[in-house]
């Protein structure tokens, strides 16, 4: 058999979902039967059958990939529960399966692919939704790139008609229709509690269905960002959140500014002041990164 | 093999793996270690903490690259944007050598994150050694192959394990990453004397070697990374330094880490037989 041949057929089996035990399904994608897949390029030995040994592959392929997405997306456990977010992994992996050298982008998929598959989540989908895209931009803010912050003062003498301000690659802004934000540091919290028995895991996911059911729908709006190394979620104003959404969208900072605060409810003495104090805020943050040269940009 | 072109001339002794739950004491106490190995994907990453501590260490130690999926056995070519994250980091690290496994884990675009074996076969052999010249070109420093354990054989197989080694690095002209605990994997789970492997490496191509503890199931035995090495892996090794003279030495120690203290007392046992060698050298 040709190279490319036997690793199409043999990758195919290890990332077939394994069975409700955990197991290697006893029938391959396709419809064969998997001992006679597997016995047609894998050798038995004394031990193993050809089946037992593509298993250990298969097994060890989906104990890998669970866990990392499990690391990823707590906050979508705490929502959906145990049983439903191993229904939503085991899913969204097999429609999904990796297509990065890191496993760190497992998960980069996972908002759209829930919002096209309501059924997972039933009620809580749109909350659920909502986490998945706080939890992947956390991972974003994480490890992504920053360049060197403009100041306060570079924006103070720049001309607004001209100027086109760049936001630091890391951060997401997000409109998301519930406080998902509260509910992952709460989730965050009691896992930094290291303490692990099993009674205790009970009570934390008692507590955590008691929050999820008591959350209501609330639009916000978020920067999810990393300052000091650190990640955050900065809650914003409508008007801010336009503002930085425009300027990413390679507005002028004038035209940003005018067209979102045209439909501003804000009274038009308090405009001016209030933009003032957003802007020096975003510099503070070091959120503004100096323009990549044109033919320079990734 | 201790200062050769396949180690950039270098001659490092016994190292550990940089592992996160370390990060704070090494920052901190700054131990004395030779070397740490880093995986090189957990810093192919456009900024953040890890970069920022990876630089620290470089302040401090010197560091080695190890890849776990470029896939230079995969029959797909290599993936750009790694090898340009790659070829960054060597930059950023100032590797002398770096390595990765001979086996595959991605084929069509879709990636296992697993080790899989190759087929011993030699268009497997061709394709191989010519993704390893590829990479090697690309990224200028010395290329490294590790052997890997494995749990499952092949009818197409033309060769034993050892032989297809030896014709992927001749025809690559790289280096060897020996792991003398995937050896003793292997030849428990596929029944062959693993001093056979040992004693048929080309001694001049071992740039570097790996040792490490495993997980022994009822019926296999699973390369777990997470036990202290046992003493028919310390005897192989004691074998391939007796062959390849001192070389470079990293334990990996990956999951149920213990303290940095331990790690590093299980690592430095190789200095019984590095120490001799030298001697014996020396001699």
């Amino acid at each position: 058999m040709k190279l490319l041949a036997l690793q199409r057929r043999m990758a195919r089996a290890v990332m077939a979902p394994l069975t409700p035990s955990e197991r290697m399904r006893r029938t391959a994608p396709g419809g064969r039967s998997m001992h006679q897949l597997a016995a047609s390029f894998i050798k038995p030995n004394d031990r193993l059958t050809s089946f037992e040994r593509l298993e250990i592959y298969n097994r060890q392929y989906w104990f890998r990939v669970l866990s990392s997405f499990a690391e990823d997306f707590p906050g979508l456990r705490a929502i959906l529960g145990d049983r439903k977010f191993d229904a939503v992994a085991k899913a969204y992996i097999t429609d999904c399966p990796s297509r990065s050298f890191t496993l760190r982008n497992l998960g980069s998929r996972l908002p759209a692919w829930l919002e096209k598959h309501p059924r997972f989540a039933g009620s809580r989908q749109k909350l659920a939704v909502d986490m998945t895209h706080l939890e992947w931009a956390e991972i974003e803010a994480f490890d992504g790139a920053s360049g060197p912050a403009l100041s306060a003062g570079h924006l103070a003498v720049a001309e607004p008609a001209k100027l086109r301000l760049s936001l630091q690659p890391h951060i997401s802004l997000l409109a998301l229709r519930y406080p998902v934000d509260d509910l992952l540091l709460k989730v965050r919290k009691e896992e930094d509690t290291a303490f692990a028995s099993n009674a205790f895991a009970e009570r934390r996911k008692r507590k955590h269905a008691a929050v999820v059911a008591r959350l209501k729908p609330a639009a916000i709006f978020l920067a999810v960002h990393c300052h000091d190394e650190s990640v955050y979620f900065r809650r914003l104003a409508r008007e801010e959140f336009e503002i930085l959404k425009a300027l990413r969208d390679g507005k002028t900072l004038q035209r940003a500014i005018e067209s979102v605060m045209r439909r501003s409810p804000l009274a038009p003495a308090e405009r001016a002041g209030m933009v003032q104090h957003w802007f020096h805020t975003w510099a503070s943050f070091g959120w503004f990164a100096a323009r990549p040269a044109p033919g320079n940009r990734r | 093999m201790p200062a050769s072109r396949f180690n950039s001339f270098t001659d490092y002794g016994v190292g550990i793996g940089l592992r996160a739950p370390h990060y704070h004491h090494i920052l901190s106490r700054k131990p004395v270690c030779d070397w740490f190995e880093i995986i090189s994907e957990n810093y192919m990453i456009d900024g953040g903490r890890p970069l920022r501590i990876l630089d620290q260490i470089l302040e401090q130690y010197r560091v080695v690259q190890h890849g776990v999926s470029m896939y230079f056995g995969s029959a797909e070519r290599p993936n750009r944007d790694h090898l340009r994250r790659l070829k960054a980091l060597v930059q950023r690290t100032k590797t002398p050598w770096l390595s990765d496994h001979l086996c595959w884990g991605s084929v069509d675009g879709r990636y296992t994150h697993d080790l899989l074996p190759m087929p011993y076969t030699f268009e497997a052999a061709r394709l191989t050694a010519q993704k390893v010249r590829e990479v090697q070109d690309y990224v200028e420093v010395p290329v490294a192959v590790e052997n890997v354990s494995s749990y499952a054989e092949y009818h197409d197989s033309e060769m034993t394990e050892w032989e297809f080694l030896n014709e992927v690095v001749e025809r690559a002209d790289c280096g060897i990453l020996l792991d003398v605990n995937n050896i003793y994997v292997s030849s428990q789970n596929h029944t062959f004397d693993p001093m056979d492997y040992v004693n048929s490496v080309p001694a001049g191509r071992v740039a570097q070697i790996h040792i490490a503890g495993h997980s022994k199931y009822r019926k296999y035995i699973l390369d777990t990374h997470d036990h202290p090495v046992i003493d028919p892996v310390w005897k192989l090794y004691a074998r391939a330094i007796e062959r390849i003279g001192p070389t470079a030495t990293l334990l990996e120690w990956d999951d149920s880490i213990p303290s940095f203290d331990e790690v590093h007392a299980e690592a430095l046992k190789a200095n019984r037989f590095l120490t001799g060698a030298g001697l014996a050298k020396a001699g």
